[in-house]
């Protein structure tokens, strides 16, 4: 009882970092309907802007309280990756419109391959380890054999932060322009241009967005497990897509559900199976899903057009 | 002089070029100005681990200084060359222009495969040869014969995708998982049960169609980026099963001290029942290399000359149409499942081919040599040869695989930028970014025509543009 | 309604639709339709915008299930198929069902010829022994080869393209593209043909010709013809039979004569009701 409560904890906290980025993908899919294979990288990408951005705080700028510099971080990450996300759309992706359908998917493949040895290149190949914070955990309840469910600052942090960003975009998708824009553009994006709808701009505001969500994630991602590398971009894209797939490609909702449902499978796996193949789960999972339900849990059905 | 109009034109177009000067390096500028902002922190600091094993901060605003000026400079000059060309376009006549553009790339093409194909295929043959004469010794030219086998397991691996992606229209991201099960498939039944390479190539070959059309079977309704996305599972799963069944595969660690390739049963060796005792040879660990080089050529022209032999067979043809149009497949009675499984199984063959020679001439094999790069590397060869062309996928092969090794002929940038530059660190950089300027520059593919499968009376390319890519 | 025998050939239908009905979700694209065609006839589905024709198509040529109801496909020699449960390439492998598309669905990227060439891919598959016999280039693999030739040369004689045989579909006119997909369609050797909406965008003389063509489908060929058209001068002309659809039931079905003096047709199509149909012809004129 005790493993299982501590499990669904640490499961709902990788599964909130898992739902963030698959918002990136299962927007964009809904947008131009790619998949944008670099976002992943673009996550990774963030973790490292996150990283130094907390060092510069913390160790020049002398900021001694965690809260405030986590609040600097998590803006300067946000905005500095959007940046990577509006200029990665703007040279990568946006000449490749209308244009053969597997250039943009080899583009964002080459994007992808790009960025994560760019972030080698420059910061080098080993693991970056955050100095140690927050350790402090407050202790739910103990069970009789000793065991101790326990919720550590760093989950509440997560959790929250999730649930409040979660909750601004969602305001920001469903009830201002922007949002009615990108639903247009996601119905019929050449009848949306005609109705004087900037589909360049919602396209772009469309990445930007994604990818500040994946600089949230990238930095909860390493205040979680305080360690990030060059490498840590591949597979948690692969399952915040494959959360995507889930949930059903191109429904939000879905996506943050399949992301905590990704995230459950994942720690519950490790926890009660075999944790060198909780990655073949989640791989699985992903196959799975796409076979036997294609259109995900909260998707719609694609009926096939003759 | 001569023409009064262009006289005319004079003072106007010297105008707009002066308002179009400011415009231009206010773009670059911008560009400028957003390199600065992609640039902070990530390359601004560099992390650095400290004695303590905590980082420290490095300070790099002169390399992000560079960059900004790279990015300024490269995009002035793309600016004012787009300028400069647009101006010389809007003086020549256009309709003579239109024709020339039309004329000249069928011709420049149809030159392509009357000449280079012949030349292509000799300079293949010859290459162990003209690496030696070029080297100035056997020894010496051990790093180009590797070089050729490289490139050459590369072009198989691309024609045997080829298949999958370029004709039947199939998107597959995890081709390295039958390149796998054929390293594996050769690794194990050569070190377990003692079997030839000669016995385990075909056995390999069959294992990996075996498996393409196990892992197929169910994906292959799936659409367009679904498929390459399960595709790409499938490829992670195998790999990371093979990490961790030690039992089964080694680990990690892979295995090793897989047995040689002989020549038909004569190792090479140097004892009196070697191969270079037996020809009347000076002993040369060159000779299996070059053995290696031969083999490797063997496995892709035989991958080549059968997808050219499929294609115009029914099979072929029913293929490039799915490719084209599944629906219209079925209207016409096209079983599409069955033949896309027999493209993927026929596809999964070649790389299990592959993969087993990678075994043989590696003599060792760990999960690492599959992962997704691979993957992405084949199908980068693939779709940049252009899709379904074969000379195009060699050629892109050349151009992916050979490309990077120029880079480490380039020790001389060291005494400009400082001894830890190593140039073959920017390898996979660069790689990444040639995929996506290769995209920009030609969606379609180095060679985006289509050869037609038969001909009545006379034979005409058709242009990339009519061609589908497929739904996957 | 009674069953009225819009042709004698109707006693010996090649295809009978029993009570079909398709759903999608909550909407009734086909309701309880039931018709047959006539062995070598030339039947017209008709009906207005969304009447649900080309979903009857669909479910004919094995791209949609029907949610209910039964087609049967009878062959001359007697040989029965219930195509809602045949696998969608069966339906025509098997029941030999050929279509075209609303629109157009030819390979593009392939030459003409190589399009008539696909279109005979089982006989030739079998041929060339599911591709080993013709890997090794064995004689009955080449025999068969040039007897498709052969027959894909004939067809291009008839739809007049024997010059553009070597050009990409895809550049072909229009007009062209639409007889080349009915071709590519008889390449099949169908019993019967599904067109839909051939006539859709041809000029007068392209559509002159496609009457020809269907014509001659008719009379040279043992394939009966269903066809959805919007273009009332086609279906008039060369139909036999004619059955009208609206809001996915059928509101008749007869002789094109029986079928232009029928006051439902004519209030479906202009969309009003029974009774307000002499007032309406009166506004517009007709």
């Amino acid at each position: 009882m005790e493993v299982f409560a501590q499990q669904l904890i640490n499961g709902l906290t990788l599964g909130s970092i898992y739902g963030l980025i698959a918002i990136g993908y299962t927007m964009v899919f809904g947008i131009i309907g790619m998949i944008n294979f670099a976002h992943g990288d673009v996550f990774m990408l963030s973790a490292f802007i996150a990283l130094i951005t907390f060092l510069i705080v913390t160790t020049w700028l002398g900021i001694s309280s965690i809260a405030l510099a986590l609040l600097i971080v998590l803006i300067c990450a946000m905005l500095l990756t959007a940046l990577w996300g509006w200029a990665i759309e703007r040279i990568a992706y946006r000449p490749l419109r209308g244009s053969f359908r597997l250039a943009p998917l080899i583009s964002a493949i080459g994007v992808s391959i790009f960025l994560s040895n760019f972030v080698q290149v420059v910061q080098g190949a080993r693991n970056k380890p955050t100095p140690p914070m927050m350790r402090d955990v407050i202790t739910l309840w103990t069970g009789e054999n000793g065991y101790a469910v326990a919720l550590s600052y760093k989950q509440i942090i997560i959790m929250l932060t999730t649930v409040v960003l979660l909750a601004g975009f969602w305001y920001l998708v469903q009830k201002t322009p922007l949002g009615r824009a990108q639903r247009a553009c996601e119905q019929d994006r050449k009848m949306a241009a005609l109705l004087g709808i900037d589909v360049d701009r919602t396209i772009s505001l469309t990445f930007v967005l994604g990818a500040a969500l994946a600089a949230v994630a990238g930095t909860m991602y390493l205040l979680y497990y305080g360690v990030v590398s060059f490498a840590d971009g591949f597979t948690p894209g692969v399952k915040a897509f494959t959360a995507a797939v889930l949930g059903g490609i191109g429904s939000l909702p879905g996506a943050v559900l399949g992301g905590l449902l990704i995230g459950l499978v994942e720690t519950f796996w490790s926890a009660y199976f075999s944790i060198e193949y909780k990655d073949v789960a989640a791989f699985s999972i992903l196959a799975i899903v796409l076979i036997f339900m294609p259109s995900g849990i909260l998707g719609r059905p694609e009926v096939e057009k003759v | 002089m001569a023409h009064p109009a262009n006289t005319l034109a004079a003072p106007n177009a010297a105008d707009r070029a002066a308002t179009d000067m400011a415009a231009i390096v206010k773009d670059a500028a911008l560009f400028a100005l957003v390199t600065f902002g992609l640039c902070v922190p990530i390359v601004a600091f560099r992390t650095d681990l400290s004695q303590t094993s905590a980082l420290d901060l490095v300070p790099r605003w002169g390399l992000v200084a560079i960059l900004c000026g790279i990015v300024f400079v490269a995009r002035l000059a793309q600016r004012l060359i787009l300028a400069n060309r647009d101006a010389r376009r809007a003086l020549t006549p256009a309709p003579a222009q239109a024709t020339e553009a039309v004329h000249a790339e069928p011709n420049a093409s149809q030159k392509l495969s009357a000449y280079a194909l012949p030349a292509f295929l000799g300079v293949t043959l010859a290459f162990p040869l003209l690496a030696v004469l070029g080297t100035g010794g056997l020894g010496e030219s051990r790093y180009w014969i590797d070089l050729g086998i490289l490139i050459l397991t590369y072009v198989m691996l691309g024609w045997g995708l080829n298949i999958v992606v370029g004709l039947a229209g199939l998107l597959d991201l995890g081709y390295v998982a039958f390149y796998a099960v054929g390293a594996y498939s050769y690794a194990l039944l050569s070190t377990v049960f003692g079997l030839s390479f000669w016995v385990c190539l075909p056995l390999a070959g069959l294992f990996a169609g075996l498996w393409g059309m196990v892992l197929g079977f169910p994906v292959l309704r799936l659409r367009g980026d679904y498929l390459a996305i399960v595709t790409l599972a499938f490829g992670e799963i195998i790999r990371l099963v093979l990490i961790n069944w030690t039992d089964f595969s080694g680990g990690a660690a892979g295995i090793s001290s897989i047995p040689r390739a002989t020549f038909f049963g004569i190792p090479f060796t140097a004892d009196e029942d070697g191969f270079a005792a037996m020809v009347g040879l000076d002993f040369s660990p060159m000779h299996r290399v070059i053995f290696l080089y031969y083999l490797i050529l063997a496995l892709a022209l035989i991958t080549n000359g059968v997808t050219l032999r499929l294609r115009r067979l029914p099979i072929g043809r029913a293929w490039e149409a799915l490719r084209e149009d599944e629906i219209a497949c079925r209207s016409l009675g096209i079983n599409t499942t069955n033949t896309k499984l027999t493209a993927f199984a026929l596809g999964a063959m070649f790389g299990g081919f592959a993969g087993s020679f990678f075994a043989v001439r590696q003599g060792f094999v760990s999960p690492e040599s599959f992962n997704f790069l691979e993957s992405a590397i084949i199908l980068a060869i693939v779709v940049l040869g252009g899709m379904g062309s074969q000379i195009g996928v060699a050629i892109a092969a050349v151009a992916m695989v050979g490309g990077p090794e120029l880079l480490r002929n380039l020790g001389f940038l060291k005494a400009v930028f400082g001894d830890h530059f190593d140039p073959s660190e920017y390898r996979l950089l660069l790689f990444g970014l040639a995929m996506v300027i290769m995209m920009i520059w030609r969606p379609r593919g180095l060679i985006s025509e289509r050869a037609p499968s038969i001909v009545l009376k006379e034979r005409k390319r058709i242009s990339g543009s009519l061609v589908k890519e497929g739904h996957g | 309604m009674a069953e009225s025998l819009a042709s004698p050939r109707m006693a010996d239908p090649v295809l009978t639709v029993d009570h079909v009905t398709m759903r999608f979700g909550g909407l009734v694209a086909v309701n309880d339709l039931s018709f047959r065609v006539g062995r070598g006839d030339i039947t017209a589905l008709i009906g207005p915008n969304g009447a649900g024709k080309t979903t009857v198509f669909n479910c004919i040529t094995g791209f949609y299930k029907p949610t209910e109801g039964m087609m049967t496909l009878r062959h001359r020699d007697g040989a029965e198929f219930l195509l809602e449960q045949l696998p969608g390439y069966a339906v025509n492998r098997n029941a030999r069902v050929a279509r075209t598309f609303q629109n157009i669905r030819l390979f593009t990227g392939m030459t003409v010829l190589e399009n008539l060439l696909v279109a005979q891919h089982n006989p030739l598959m079998l041929a060339s022994g599911f591709t080993i016999a013709g890997l090794l280039g064995l004689p009955a693999y080449r025999r068969a080869e040039r007897a498709a030739l052969e027959r894909a040369k004939e067809w291009l004689e008839r739809i007049h393209l024997m010059d553009r045989a070597d050009d990409p579909a895809g550049a072909l006119p229009y007009g062209d593209q639409r007889r080349l997909e009915i071709a590519r369609a008889m390449c099949t050797d169908p019993v019967l043909l599904c067109l839909d909406e051939p006539a859709a965008g041809l000029n007068p003389r392209e559509s002159l010709l496609l009457n020809d063509l269907l014509r001659a489908i008719r009379d040279d060929h043992d394939t009966s013809v269903l066809l959805i058209e919007h273009d009332m001068s086609v279906v008039m002309e060369i139909s036999d039979h004619v059955v009208v659809l609206d809001y996915g039931t059928k509101i008749a079905d007869g002789t094109p004569s029986e079928i232009q003096s029928d006051q439902s047709v004519i209030a479906a199509y202009l969309g009003v009701e029974d009774d307000e149909v002499e007032q309406v012809e009166a506004e517009v004129g007709v």
